[in-house]
């Protein structure tokens, strides 16, 4: 088993196998973690899947570019950029109330 | 046009000029002072009056005035509804224009004038003078009218001038309530003038492929290149009238021709105040006096008669409509001047009495014809000497007013060596328009009783004779009650002269009043066949000047001296003078036909549809939409894993409908 699994080359549907099961994992945990940062962590897991099939394809589509790596890093870094906000937000919340429960936070109900 | 040179061809300034004053003081003069809006104000209309004169000396002389031919002077094209469908605006010029052109500027120049001195000191100056720049303006954009869409729009804008001078004094309620109804009555009555323009209107465009090109050719010589439906040139062309009036409606067996002529008198009756359309005319004296003498004696009111004068062959290719005119002419005469007797406040006999002399121009078009145009230059004639006397009568009314502080006659008296002036002047008017020679009423009355007469109209003529005597009377009563006897108030007797600028346009009409007259009328402002020349019938002038010295004589009688012969002539005949006194109780019946049918049966339904169904089926969307809104509101739970679980669950319905799509 050991030999087939060396001897075998992963290819490009095992990559999207792989990006839509990090993508189902950050979608359950958005809608279902309670905590904020666990959300956040959700979000940046989608985001990852969605880099990981920018990656492959261009890795097996076209792989004379650089094209899809390009936009990865572009991904990666407004990904920085959305996590630094959004903590930032979520400390001044925990600050304000001591706790990042999102099923606390309704105030936009009203 | 040769023979017409600058004035003809400048003739649009008649009318411009006062426009032009009216917004230069509107916007800029009268904020800044009142004196100054006042003297430009009566300059402008000094200038229009001396244009209008030079306009009239150069048309009368001309041939084409001796030919009574109608000329436009000017024209430009205003609205275009369509390639042959354009309404123009422009100058008329033909006998009946011209001679009120003169008319208008000459008394509304002397109003002016007399305004400086009467309203001196009042709040509403400025604003004043404004208005009555913007009356003359209108009134002489109606009569200068060469088609009848001009002619109403300047119809209506004499209206909302006349309105907003008789409420000049709009916190006085009784102004404001005089004022509504007068632009309620008339504009009910211009109701009837649209739905008569519209229909002239509509078959006038109807036909005018078939008719035009003939009437356009002979028209070349009027000057006009660009010939309109509407122009008057073209509705009043016998070719065309005769075609409208062969159209029979199959309603009460009248043509098409004879009822939109009823409908255009109805808007004539309206401005010029007949019977039954006559009850706003007397609330109108609320105004200022000279308003009352410009608008309600001499220019406005008789924007009627001109209108069916200006459409007299289309009346008179509709036999019954200018029947309709004769018998309204002729009662509204007798009735009003039947109330006028016995009417206390100074002002209201004389708004009776034009009421009635505005009756007499309307019989004499009645009765006259194309073929016997006699009574069309009478009525001119009448309108004419009327709009000096009537002008001169108010003036001199106003002139008493001011200086006694009352309306009613019964507080004056004594009055003739307190004000000599305006006592001559008054005088002279009052006996121009009992019609005793040589003043100017003599002479209209005299053409308007010949060509009753002539035409074999005989029931007019008895009332019209009868109407002579009665004036006669009424206008003795509130001159012998004014002027004569002892002061029966505190104010009149210490009575003072008005000062000179309110004299001098006393004296200039007192000086036209007894002269006019002698102008040979029909020789300028004739229509349709020449007038057999008649000069002066002795027989007629006997028997009018007969009914006007009775009437003196009743008046005489019952005024002079003591006046418990008027009173026990009153307790005499009771309830019947009771009933003339209340005028015939129009004003209740119209009170009650408004509030107890109009209000109750259609008024309050509408009221209750408006508020039920309407504002229900407004209220009722606006319930439906709150409703709706306060259930989905529970899907705004504000908890973020909700909203994002929708975005799922929307987002996954999409790649549904993408991948069914796509399959």
């Amino acid at each position: 088993m050991i030999e087939s699994l060396s001897l075998h080359k992963p290819h490009i549907e095992h990559w999207l196998v792989l990006s839509a099961i990090l993508f189902a994992i950050g979608l359950y945990g958005l809608l279902s973690r309670r905590n904020a940062i666990g959300i956040l962590m959700s979000i940046e897991l989608m985001l990852n899947s969605a880099v990981l099939n920018l990656a492959a394809f261009n890795r097996f589509v076209a792989p004379a570019s650089v094209d899809g790596q390009i936009m990865a890093l572009f991904v990666i870094a407004v990904a920085a950029a959305e996590a630094v906000v959004a903590m930032a937000i979520f400390v001044a919340i925990f600050r304000y109330r001591r706790i990042v429960d999102v099923n606390r936070m309704d105030l936009m109900k009203d | 046009m040769e023979q017409f040179s600058f004035v003809f061809r400048n003739a649009w300034l008649i009318p411009a000029i006062p426009l032009v004053s009216f917004a230069v003081l509107g916007l800029f003069v009268s904020p800044i002072s009142k004196r100054l809006a006042g003297v430009i104000g009566t300059v402008a209309i000094f200038i229009s009056a001396a244009f209008a004169f030079l306009l009239a000396w150069n048309y009368f002389l001309s041939p084409a005035g001796k030919e009574h031919t109608a000329l436009i002077a000017w024209t430009c094209e205003w609205l275009r509804y369509q390639t042959g469908l354009t309404v123009n605006i422009g100058v008329l010029v033909d006998p009946i224009s011209v001679l009120l052109m003169s008319v208008v500027t000459t008394v509304s120049a002397l109003v002016h004038l007399y305004s400086i001195g009467y309203m001196h000191g009042d709040e509403g100056y400025g604003r004043f003078f404004g208005y009555l720049n913007l009356f003359t303006f209108s009134m002489l954009g109606l009569v200068v009218a060469p088609n009848i869409i001009q002619m109403y729009i300047c119809w209506e804008l004499v209206g909302v001038s006349s309105f907003l001078l008789i409420g000049l004094y709009y916190q006085k309620p009784a102004a404001v309530a005089a004022s509504n109804k007068a632009f309620i009555v008339t504009r009910f009555a211009d109701l009837g003038f649209l739905i008569g323009i519209i229909i002239l209107g509509y078959y006038g465009y109807h036909f005018f492929g078939e008719f035009a090109p003939a009437v356009a050719s002979t028209a070349v010589k009027n000057g006009v290149t660009n010939l309109q439906p509407f122009d008057f040139l073209y509705l009043t062309n016998s070719a065309v009238l005769a075609k409208l009036a062969s159209i029979n409606l199959h309603f009460f067996d009248i043509s098409l021709l004879t009822a939109s002529m009823v409908l255009v008198f109805m808007g004539a009756a309206g401005k010029s105040a007949m019977f039954p359309l006559h009850i706003w005319l007397p609330d109108a004296m609320e105004g200022p006096t000279p308003v009352s003498a410009l608008i309600h004696a001499a220019t406005m009111v008789v924007a009627g008669v001109y209108l069916v004068a200006r459409l007299f062959p289309a009346f008179a290719a509709s036999g019954t409509a200018l029947l309709l005119v004769a018998y309204v002419g002729a009662f509204t005469s007798i009735f009003a001047a039947i109330i006028g007797i016995t009417q206390d406040d100074i002002k209201r006999v004389l708004a009776f009495s034009t009421l009635s002399q505005l009756g007499y121009m309307m019989l004499a078009l009645g009765v006259a014809t194309m073929a016997h145009p006699l009574g069309y230059s009478a009525s001119m004639f009448h309108l004419f000497t009327h709009a000096f006397f009537k002008a001169l009568l108010f003036l001199a009314a106003g002139a008493v007013i001011h200086a006694v502080n009352t309306n009613n006659i019964w507080e004056m008296g004594g009055l003739a060596k307190k004000l000599p002036v305006t006592h001559a002047t008054f005088l002279v008017a009052t006996l121009a328009i009992s019609g005793i020679w040589p003043f100017a009423g003599f002479f209209s009355k005299d053409e308007i009783l010949a060509s009753a007469l002539s035409g074999g109209h005989y029931v007019v003529f008895a009332i019209a004779l009868t109407v002579a005597g009665i004036t006669a009377l009424y206008m003795f009563r509130i001159y012998f009650v004014t002027f004569w006897g002892k002061s029966r108030g505190d104010a009149a007797g210490h009575a003072h002269e008005a000062p000179a600028v309110m004299l001098l346009p006393l004296v200039m009409l007192a000086i036209l009043s007894a002269t006019v007259g002698f102008v040979n009328f029909s020789d300028y402002v004739s229509i349709g066949e020449p007038i057999e020349h008649h000069g002066i019938n002795s027989k007629i002038a006997v028997s009018a000047t007969a009914a006007a010295l009775t009437g003196v004589f009743l008046a005489i009688f019952f005024y002079t001296g003591q006046t418990d012969r008027a009173a026990m002539m009153s307790r005499l005949l009771g309830r019947i003078y009771t009933l003339v006194k209340q005028k015939f109780y129009i004003d209740e019946f119209y009170i009650f036909v408004t509030h107890q049918i109009l209000f109750r049966f259609i008024s309050r339904p509408a009221a209750w549809f408006d508020r039920h169904i309407v504002d229900g089926g407004v209220n009722l969307s606006a319930w439906i939409t709150r409703t709706t809104g306060g259930k989905l509101r529970y899907l705004q739970t504000g908890q973020v894993q909700v909203y994002s679980l929708w975005f799922v669950g929307g987002m996954l319905f999409l790649l549904l409908i993408l991948w069914a799509g796509a399959r």
